[in-house]
């Protein structure tokens, strides 16, 4: 008799689970359908030398790094540092992609603050954001050798994300 | 007169886009409303006024135009931004506890009150009154009349 009256009590703390797990979670952190998907193709011209062309098969064979980033956008700047400070580790091959953007502004951005890209790629109109399931700048994913996605940070980047997550995965993906 | 009827036309020449192909339009906002706004969550794709929303609007516009049917549509969002963005979800395995969920909760509380209706029919039993019994409540209820 006396469980019976737990049964009510059992459900609430069921509840609170829920809750405590639902509400601490980041609505704007949406998985991404992309990952362990094939890093859509594109070709672009590059920021800094618009009639060259950068294409994501270029990267065959190499883990790489896609920075999405743009001049307009704030938390960018805040993540700008740290990117590069972790390009002076050279530990992968670093390529931004400049996000709906002018030329002008995106490589004022890039002398005032320091270029981390090995080379940045203009999208001008967003197109290439679209097919990569881009909401909100600044986003990061992770290319493997055979130009799979296999990891995105939406937002921007954190020294703790950098060391726990993305150089550890990165340094797996280079042994395989 | 006349620089006001040049403004017209120009008015009129301006407003043209909108209205372009009342057909695509029509198709556009009937398939929009129903996704969801990456950069607000809380409005629709057809009603968002964020940058990201008109761009893929304009996408869509062009996916429309180009004949693609609402199926392929919708397959072309999903495989950018997931199953957010649908308002409406699609019936997969990870869906069914989400879809079934509230006819699981139905059935199982009708079990429960079919459970408990039978239990208290058992428990409550009809117990005739003994003939003192009877003698004394009909003494009570003529008592009560007068």
């Amino acid at each position: 008799m006396k469980a019976k009256f737990l049964i009510p009590m059992a459900l609430f703390l069921v509840l609170v689970g829920f809750l405590a797990v639902g509400l601490n979670r980041d609505p704007r952190d949406v998985p991404s359908p992309l990952v362990n998907k094939p890093a859509p193709a594109f070709t672009r011209p590059q920021l800094a030398l618009p009639d060259k062309q950068f294409s994501a098969a270029d990267m065959k064979g190499k883990v790489w790094m896609l920075n999405v980033w743009s001049s307009w956008c704030v938390s960018c700047r805040q993540e700008h540092p740290l990117l590069v400070e972790f390009a002076r580790a050279q530990v992968v091959p670093l390529i931004g992609l400049d996000y709906k953007d002018t030329r002008d502004a995106a490589l004022g951005v890039l002398r005032q603050m320091g270029n981390p890209y090995d080379l940045t790629v203009f999208d001008g109109d967003g197109s290439v954001g679209i097919d990569y399931g881009v909401y909100g700048v600044p986003e990061t994913y992770i290319i493997d050798k055979a130009g799979v996605i296999r990891h995105k940070h939406t937002g921007p980047i954190t020294s703790e994300a950098l060391e726990k997550t993305i150089i550890p995965l990165i340094n797996e993906l280079k042994k395989s | 007169m006349l620089v006001v009827l040049a403004c017209g036309t120009l008015w009129a020449k301006e407003a043209a886009p909108l209205a372009e192909d009342p057909v695509v339009e029509k198709r556009l906002i009937d398939i929009s409303s129903e996704m969801r706004c990456l950069v607000c969550q809380n409005e629709s794709l057809a009603g968002s006024h964020a940058d990201l929303a008109q761009d893929l609007r304009r996408e869509l516009r062009g996916l429309i135009k180009e004949g693609k049917s609402d199926a392929e549509i919708k397959e072309f969002m999903v495989s950018r931004y997931g199953d957010f963005v649908l308002y409406r979800p699609q019936v997969k395995p990870l869906t069914w506890l989400l879809w079934a969920g509230p006819f699981v909760f139905l059935i199982a509380g009708i079990v429960a009150l079919i459970a408990f209706l039978r239990r208290r029919g058992r428990e409550v039993k009809d117990v005739p009154l003994s003939a003192a019994e009877t003698q004394r409540a009909e003494a009570l209820l003529k008592e009560s009349g007068q």
